[in-house]
């Protein structure tokens, strides 16, 4: 029996279990997926927002800001790259200036600090390699960058270490009342809890129909987005956006935290929730547009691209409450964008909500530290000379565009919630994630998986379920 | 100083152990060159050949038909009697205008080395379904077809069953044949362009032989698959590349192997200050294969894409000679003539040239940027026109190379540039 269960591993769910992993009671996560992070958690602008976009009064605005502001000691906790590099909204005509005095006056309602517009030299002198066409900027000095997969992977291990349980490959399959607890039945178990959840992202509709008869909808809103090689990843320093319309916030262009350069997002609904391919006229669009913020769009150093869904439903905020018919079941549903950027306050509120219900206490031994994987890249070579002596495997280089080490795979596969799929290494250490896109590293790191886990070649997954890298030995098909 | 860094000092270091680097290092050491240290990044020299296990190697250099390891293997053999020092799983992450060089192994940690010059010999790597930007699901079963070749070829093991192929260069071409060989069925091989990008002869020993199709003017703008891939959706393309539409088909496979294109491995090439060509991606060179950077040389794969070894090993040679001549005391050239690649070249390797000391002949290797039939190689010292070659056919994908001798150099000195072009008469 726990106390609470969380249904997904996503951001907002990490978030949750961590800030409930302070707390004497007993928790545990449920997800779909072989790992955390698989869904719109990691396929999204990875944007820290200042909080200007948010209309004024809605618990987006609120938690927005407020999640801004935790993000330093965070990533300082839980050891997760993050990074205030500053926001700038460009503006391309004088006739939409207002539009920009506005936001910025929507941005101080919503409490937003340091707001000022810029235009001109300053703006040129701040940005030269943005559009000459941007005749004054919006300029967030508190908009940030972060990688939103390692900061779950983060949350996560911190959340483990501190007792909460993890259940991969689980899917939620129908929840009921019994009592006054819930049985969540899964394709592999059976729960019992006081409290649920429901983080469950794209799919938190129907978890949520399962048991409650106000029924809600996910819309499905496609974004896709291009990554480009890290030899223009400085090219801007701040997050470039244009100003917003009605779907959204529009196309940005961003330096990432890892040093590349990334661009996107369209905005397209969609029914089909497990696809996540991008298209053709997506990608022609996103990168159209994206050349109105800057003066050349390196079109031939495009490295990846990719598409992530939004959850979003029609009520256009933020759905964190408990369910009317159904006590003790909360739902946290419709958490696009500015989600990533609340996750941290989103699971203050929720976890309130939960201690509030179950009476507890602190506990007095919960490590709020998580230490990341070395990263051999960033080391002098002093501190690395000492690392290979006492460990040889860091000095065997897996991924050459990343420089990624045999010692930093090994350590993302056994450290708790530990890689089992090429993707679960790739999120945890970049190897793959370079120029070359795994085509050195992919066989050598399918090797040390199939080592470290103790499993045949063949049966090692991109990212679980069908997705065999391998199908069989030579000549077994003739 | 560092207490626990080994630091050391070569007159030589090579950054590579495949034919480019090999061959260098032979060269060098013939030339009176002992100082000499080659790094590769992989367990075993070769290269990229160990996984070449198709033969069509040697033909021109040792006049035999060899495949990929035995090719390899004859310059290992000799790298090994003449006692050239090797560190082998020891990769390269910094070399700095100064020719420090930092690499780390597994054995001696972070080591820095001191070189008097450097061969760069780093090769190639390929392109990628995100750098072409094929839009679609990103499923498991999309390999580059060099990084498939691996598993079957070294790990024995197949990426798939139903195979699709997007681009005709020599590797695609390989693996169709290969994957066939093992079984696989390849249902088709898309190439972009109106003509193969490959050799002639892999066309009909890797897909005419096999009964393979090969689709020309298409290439593929979707692919699905939720977590393997199901299949892929073919175009054909127009005069200027665009996708035709109304001519999609969808073709029903697991496995796409892209063989679309190769880009040398530069990126230590720039930490060291070398110049590079936007064209080519690999250094410009002067006749000894000589950088910008007095004492770093540049050749094979990493200084322009070849088509055969025999090439590369020639090539290379030179590298290491004018590497020992440089140690030797040899004066850097600073006055140059141009080598221009004109109507119908696509580029030329070396870029810049200077014919004050030439030996018996100056090789000018270059690739064509269409199709010809029945043209001429044609070379101007200036307006002067010296060489006009009939070709019956040129091809982009097979490499070609003029020899300007002793003689011919003698005889028209005075002059600029040199320029290489296509003529019809």
């Amino acid at each position: 029996m726990y106390n609470v269960i969380i249904i997904g591993a996503g951001i907002v769910g990490s978030s949750i279990a961590r800030e409930l992993s302070k707390y004497d009671l007993k928790v545990c996560i449920l997800e779909k997926q072989v790992d955390v992070a698989m869904g719109t958690t990691k396929a999204n602008s990875a944007i820290v927002h200042a909080g200007f976009d948010a209309k004024p009064n809605t618990i987006k605005a609120k938690l927005n800001v407020m999640g801004n502001s935790m993000f330093d000691l965070l990533s300082e906790e839980l050891d997760f790259p993050f990074k205030r590099n500053g926001s700038l909204v460009l503006c391309f005509h004088e006739n939409d200036m207002d539009k920009l005095l506005l936001l910025k006056e929507q941005g101080e309602k919503n409490g937003v600090p340091n707001l000022e517009i810029i235009s001109g030299k300053a703006l040129c002198d701040m940005e030269p390699n943005i559009s000459q066409n941007a005749v004054a900027a919006l300029y967030a000095p508190t908009g940030g960058i972060v990688c939103p997969y390692e900061m779950t992977l983060a949350l996560s291990e911190n959340a483990y270490e501190n007792g909460v349980e993890f259940f991969f490959e689980n899917k939620v399959i129908d929840i009921s009342a019994i009592d006054n607890k819930y049985k969540v039945i899964t394709n592999k178990d059976e729960y019992l809890g006081e409290v649920i959840i429901n983080a469950a992202g794209i799919y938190s509709d129907e978890i949520n129909n399962m048991i409650s008869s106000e029924s809600l909808k996910i819309i499905p809103r496609r974004g896709e987005y291009c990554v480009f090689d890290k030899s223009v990843g400085n090219m801007i320093s701040k997050t470039i956006f244009q100003l917003p319309s009605k779907l959204g916030k529009g196309v940005l262009v961003t330096p990432t935290v890892d040093g590349n350069l990334l661009v996107g997002p369209n905005a397209v609904n969609q029914d089909d929730k497990e696809d996540f391919a991008t298209t053709l006229e997506g990608l022609e669009n996103i990168l159209k547009t994206a050349s109105e913020s800057i003066k050349y769009m390196p079109m031939n150093l495009i490295i990846n691209s990719f598409s992530g869904l939004r959850a979003r439903t029609e009520k256009d905020d933020f759905i964190i409450s408990e369910v009317k018919d159904a006590i003790g079941f909360i739902n946290v549903v419709g958490i696009e964008s500015p989600g990533l950027t609340s996750a941290p306050a989103i699971a203050k509120v929720v976890c309130d909500m939960v201690i509030k219900k179950i009476p507890t206490e602190i506990k007095n031994n919960f490590n709020p530290i998580r230490k990341g994987i070395l990263k051999f890249r960033e080391m002098p070579l002093d501190q690395l000379q000492v690392k290979i002596e006492e460990d040889p495997r860091y000095g065997n280089i897996v991924c050459r565009c990343e420089t990624i080490s045999e010692g930093e795979i090994i350590d993302a596969i056994h450290r708790p919630l530990g890689a089992k799929t090429l993707d679960g290494v790739k999120f945890r250490t970049r190897a793959g994630m370079g120029r070359c896109q795994s085509g050195f590293c992919a066989s050598r790191i399918l090797d040390i998986l199939a080592r470290e886990l103790r499993k045949d070649q063949l049966e090692i997954t991109k990212f679980g379920r069908e997705s065999r890298i391998l199908t069989c030995k030579n000549k077994e098909l003739i | 100083m560092r207490e626990g860094v080994c630091m050391q000092e070569f007159d030589l270091v090579i950054i590579g152990g495949g034919p480019a680097g090999l061959a260098a290092a032979i060269a060098a050491k013939k030339e009176g060159v002992d100082s000499i240290l080659l790094l590769e990044r992989e367990m075993r020299l070769g290269g990229i050949l160990n996984q070449c296990i198709h033969n069509g190697f040697g033909l021109h250099y040792f006049k035999e038909e060899l495949t990929g390891p035995e090719y390899a293997q004859k310059f290992i053999d000799e790298l090994t009697t003449l006692g050239i020092e090797c560190k082998l799983s020891t990769m390269v992450i910094d070399i700095t205008q100064e020719k420090q060089v930092t690499a780390v192994n597994m054995e001696e940690g972070i080591l820095i080395i001191k070189a008097k010059t450097i061969i760069l010999a780093m090769g190639c790597r390929e392109k990628t379904r995100g750098a072409i930007n094929i839009p679609g699901c990103r499923c498991a079963g999309i390999y580059t077809a060099g990084a498939a070749q691996k598993y079957v070829n070294i790990e024995g093991l197949m990426p798939g069953r139903k195979v699709v192929v997007l681009g005709s260069g020599d590797i695609g071409l390989i693996m169709a044949r290969r994957m066939t060989l093992e079984g696989g069925e390849v249902k088709a091989v898309f190439e972009l362009m109106p003509y193969s990008t490959g050799l002639k002869r892999n066309i009909v020993q890797c897909l005419d032989d096999y009964g393979i199709p090969v689709r020309y003017n298409h290439t593929i703008i979707d692919i699905k698959g939720r977590d393997r891939l199901e299949g892929v959706t073919a175009v054909k393309v127009d005069e200027n590349r665009h996708p035709i539409k109304g001519t999609e088909e969808y073709i029903a496979c697991d496995t796409l192997l892209l063989s679309v294109g190769l880009i040398p491995e530069n990126e230590l090439s720039k930490k060291a200050g070398v110049e590079l060509s936007p064209i080519t991606g690999g250094a410009v060179v002067n006749e000894d294969m000589e950088t910008n950077t007095p004492g770093i040389f540049s050749c094979g794969n990493v200084l322009h894409v070849h088509d055969l070894a025999d090439n590369v090993s020639v090539e290379s040679e030179i590298a290491g000679k004018s590497a020992a001549r440089y140690l030797n005391g040899r004066i850097y050239k600073t006055i140059y003539h141009g080598v221009i690649g004109g109507e119908g070249i696509r580029y030329t390797v070396p870029q810049k040239m200077n014919l004050d000391v030439v030996e018996n002949y100056v090789e000018i290797r270059f690739r064509v940027n269409n199709i010809f039939i029945n043209s001429y190689i044609s070379v101007y010292f200036d307006n002067k026109r010296i060489l006009h070659i009939r070709k019956r056919i040129l091809s982009p994908g097979e490499m070609e190379s003029i020899k300007l001798t002793r003689n011919l150099i003698g005889l028209n000195s005075d002059f600029s540039d040199i320029l290489i072009k296509i003529e019809k008469e």
